[in-house]
């Protein structure tokens, strides 16, 4: 895709294939011999391992569905079925389970990656984007899957995302009462999630095909930020990059295995064995993990339409991030003060999380202080979660815009290969490479 | 800032190069030279597949529930003599026949010249038993389920293509190519039969 | 930074435990026996599944269902009457003749009238009433939970299941007790409504289910003494067993697997290094 193709078909049939349809020529020059910068850490194998991901979910999904049964009197049961009576039916349900949490894991760990090298800076702005489409459809595909073994968080859950909507002023009514089918939550609920459940990781898997598309046009970022200067810059994917991917999915899946294997429901809820009753809601009602950073956010509002609108304006933000970054410096390597927000940005999102699978009047730390300020006390969840939405939504909108105009960044190598004499560390690591490879 | 290149993010990983090799490397040490350790790796790759398409394969095998009801019992005394009672096993039809002695006597004295696909009444009846016949009601031409009595020899008769069968659900006219296939079944009691 | 992409896992990990265990509170911390089936490599005993059997066929079922249980599942590999020599456990001798022992109900197929008749293994578990209204009418109004995964629909599973049988302790002095409710010390609810004795309302809640168990309750075929200790640890791990009857399957077929990665990472692991051993980067 960047670059003339480098491809020369070895056999009659190859040739006779390839002035008929490239195919092999387009997967060549995109899987193998796509120049990929050299100098990429185990940060850059996150792709390869949502790639995975989302192969393994689909497979597990589509067998999934031939043993379930979208109905209200009998989803539960049959995804019980599935784990004591179908052949490997606990194997493929539990990964499918847990697969979801990992590719939740994966997809946080690559947005971080992103941040902190500044991936979605030009010229890859709409590579950027597709990624957060990608991220929508996947909270999506995650929610309405969670609906479907019809639990008592399944149920609960949906009935309060689906109200999400209902806030909204003159057309929220409407809109929840369509998405339901009926007067709440109920068997045309079910079906319509089991059918777009089905439908959406292939939205998920179209969306990604043009997620590559787009990184290999202007090629990968890399640690340095700086762009590839030549061919000595860059490795042929591969075998370098399929064999380090392939080694980072290894240690993936030793992570994914000990959740399927032995602590299979670590992650779940206990309330979601107990089949759906729409005359009780549990005690104390949380979305998965991966959602708990937005739930906080959603909760840190007194506010029903104030709280929905800022849990999607957090989504919102992430779209328009390009431009909210005014530095012209990529990697935060070279960003000393921007670094430190930086990571104040990902503890304010792990304590978002946090606060997420709180009581919001829970206390922080010891008791509570008896000190009220406006609606809850100074030491409560709601107070901390609070703070940490407003450093989420400052880092975005104030700390990166203002930044990158005041920040001095330290000095940028010319090129992937180039020494940076300046670079009061870069000397010695150089001085360390191995003797090997001038041999 | 005293820190290692790069900060916290790329520790060990990124080390400049004070002079240009990367992609160039000379051609004996070609990274790509399918030693010992690529061609385990392939192969573990290759093994991992296997054994997630495996599990992916067989749950479309017949699970727990579907054969828990694989094998049935059955009360014979439900039969009255010169008439056949069709039980559901595995989903289909199973015929089981009460056989009058005309029925029988014209079974056994069929030659075995005249069968296409030749069998003994005996072999088709548990011994002493001679009035039992079980047999799976679908015809071996296309799995239709044959009429009771009908046909040119008052066994079966196949609506679907015409096959006729035999009061030992031989076939002998039409299309089909097998006699009607008889279960694995047992007598557990004199008036109970357990099959499959 | 692998190790901090691990690190970093297994923060966001301790950030989904952390509310779980921030919810157990009110009753007190649970009762943990040692269980033969926790653990990578934790298996169920035979024969404690088979007192465990006995419990609930004999003390919970008559109020209890468990709908999603077979006959059957009784002699599938791992489960308590698991033979090897009937690999198939329809044909398990002693689970039809356990399955003979309890009527279900059927539909005669000649006269289409609702009829009893002695289970198969293929049958499920009868349900004590038939249906959740009559459930409700016989038991004060509240209606007795299937028992099929209550191990796995329980914050603290087997813990919490055998701590509540456990636990149904003297009520505190001090506590307004109605005819219906039962005081246990493991129960989540809030007792201060109630409370008229000094400080704090004491820990636990109201139950409607009264003590199940008793001493002597039921007899053991193995000759294990009957305590209620002793029937409240059986019928706990044969709940835990009915709750995931692939548990063992699992963690067997995980340790495979697991160890086949591993492998395999560690050949990948090497074969990176081998394939990069020319590249400065």
């Amino acid at each position: 895709m960047s670059g003339p193709s480098t491809y020369e078909p070895k056999t009659g049939i190859e040739r006779w294939l390839d002035t008929r349809l490239p195919i092999v020529r387009f997967m060549y020059d995109t899987a193998l011999d796509f120049p990929t910068p050299k100098n990429l850490n185990y940060w850059w194998t996150f792709g390869g391992i949502l790639a995975l991901m989302l192969g393994l979910q689909i497979a597990t999904g589509v067998v999934l569905a031939m043993h379930y049964v979208p109905h209200v009197d009998y989803a539960f049961a049959s995804v019980e079925r599935i784990m004591r009576d179908v052949n490997y039916g606990w194997l493929i349900r539990y990964m499918h389970a847990n697969g979801a949490s990992m590719f939740f894991l994966a997809v946080y760990l690559h947005m971080i990656r992103n941040l902190y090298y500044g991936s979605y800076k030009a010229p890859r702005e709409v590579l950027w984007i597709l990624g957060c489409l990608i991220y929508l459809a996947m909270m999506a595909t995650g929610f309405i899957g969670y609906v479907l073994p019809w639990g008592q968080m399944s149920f609960h859950g949906a009935v309060v995302i689906t109200n999400l909507f209902g806030a909204l002023p003159i057309i929220g009514p409407p809109i929840t009462t369509w998405l339901w089918g009926g007067f709440a939550v109920d068997n045309a609920t079910l079906n319509r999630f089991f059918s777009l459940h089905y439908l959406l990781p292939f939205v998920i898997a179209g969306l990604v095909i043009l997620h590559i598309w787009a990184l290999h046009v202007p090629g990968n970022n890399n640690p340095t930020g700086v762009n590839v200067k030549s061919k000595a810059d860059t490795v042929p994917f591969h075998p370098y990059y399929t064999v380090k991917d392939g080694f980072a999915i290894g240690v993936f899946l030793l992570l994914f295995g000990a959740f399927v294997f032995y602590n299979p429901n670590v992650l779940g809820h206990a309330d979601n064995y107990i089949p759906a009753n729409p005359l009780v809601t549990p005690a104390h009602i949380v979305p998965e993990w991966y959602f708990l950073p937005f739930y906080a956010i959603l909760r840190a509002v007194p506010d029903k339409l104030g709280g929905v609108l800022l849990m999607f304006g957090a989504i919102a933000t992430l779209f328009v991030l390009p431009w909210l970054d005014t530095s012209k410096v990529r990697s935060m390597r070279y960003r000393p003060t921007a670094k430190w927000y930086f990571w104040i940005f990902v503890l304010a999102a792990l304590v978002l999380g946090y606060c997420g699978g709180q009581l919001p009047d829970n206390p922080v730390i010891g008791a509570p202080t008896g000190l009220m300020l406006l609606d809850a006390d100074v030491n409560s969840m709601v107070w901390l979660s609070r703070v940490a939405t407003l450093y989420f939504f400052a880092y975005f909108w104030i700390i990166l815009p203002v930044l990158g105009l005041t920040e001095t960044p330290l000095p940028v190598p010319e090129g992937i290969s180039e020494p940076v004499l300046s670079h009061p560390a870069t000397t010695p690591t150089g001085a360390a490479a191995s003797p090997e490879k001038r041999g | 800032m005293g820190k290692p290149p790069g900060g916290p993010l790329s520790k060990g990983s990124f080390k400049v190069a004070d002079t240009v090799v990367g992609a160039n490397p000379d051609p004996h040490a070609d990274p790509s030279r399918r030693d010992f350790i690529h061609i385990a790796a392939v192969a573990g790759a290759a093994g991992a597949v296997a054994g997630i398409a495996w599990p992916l394969i067989d749950q479309m095998n017949p699970a727990g529930d579907t054969l828990a009801l694989a094998s049935i019992e059955f009360d014979l005394s439900k039969v009255v003599e010169g008439q056949q009672v069709v039980i559901k096993w595995r989903g289909k039809p199973l015929f089981v026949r009460n056989r009058t002695a005309a029925e029988i006597q014209k079974a056994v004295a069929t030659p075995l010249s005249e069968l296409r696909d030749p069998e003994t009444d005996e072999a088709r009846h548990k011994p002493g038993k001679p009035q039992w016949l079980v047999l799976i009601g679908t015809c071996t031409h296309l799995g239709c389920v044959p009429t009771f009595g009908g046909g040119d020899y008052g066994g079966w008769f196949c609506p679907c293509h015409g096959s006729h069968y035999d009061t030992s659900g031989r076939i002998r006219k039409g299309p089909a190519p097998k006699n009607l296939a008889v279960p694995d079944w047992d007598f557990l009691s004199d008036t109970k039969i357990k099959v499959g | 930074m692998l190790r901090k992409a691990i690190a970093l896992a297994a923060l966001g990990i301790a950030l989904v435990a952390g509310p779980a265990a921030a919810n157990t509170g009110e009753g007190y911390e649970l009762r943990h026996p040692k269980w033969t089936f926790t653990g990578p490599f934790g298996k169920f005993d035979p024969a404690q599944l088979q007192r465990g059997y006995k419990v609930y066929r004999e003390v919970c079922a008559a109020c209890h269902a468990m709908d999603l249980m077979y006959f059957r599942n009784l002699g599938q590999s791992s489960g308590p009457f698991y033979d090897a020599e009937y690999k198939n456990p329809n044909d398990n001798p002693y689970v039809k003749s356990l399955a003979k022992d309890i009527q279900v109900p059927d539909i005669d197929s000649e006269t289409g009238d609702v009829i009893q008749r002695p289970a198969t293994p293929a049958d499920r578990f009868p349900k004590p009433f038939p249906n959740e209204a009559a459930a409700r009418a016989s038991n004060g109004g509240a209606a007795p939970p299937d028992l099929s995964v209550i191990a796995k629909a329980r914050e603290g599973g087997p813990d919490y299941i055998y701590s509540i049988l456990t636990g149904y302790l003297a009520p505190p002095a001090g506590l307004t007790m109605t005819p219906t409710q039962h005081y246990n010390a493991y129960m989540a609810g809030d007792l201060a409504p109630y409370w008229k004795g000094q400080g704090h309302a004491p820990k636990g809640g109201f139950i409607a289910m009264p003590a199940p168990l008793a001493d002597g309750k039921v007899t053991f075929d193995d000759g294990k003494p009957s305590t209620v200790a002793q029937q409240a640890e059986d019928v706990t791990a044969f709940l835990a067993w009915a709750a995931e009857p692939k548990q063992t399957e699992r963690k067997q077929f995980g340790l495979g697997a697991m160890i086949y990665l591993l492998i395999f990472t560690v050949i990948l692991y090497f074969s990176y290094r081998r394939v990069w051993r020319n590249v400065a980067h």
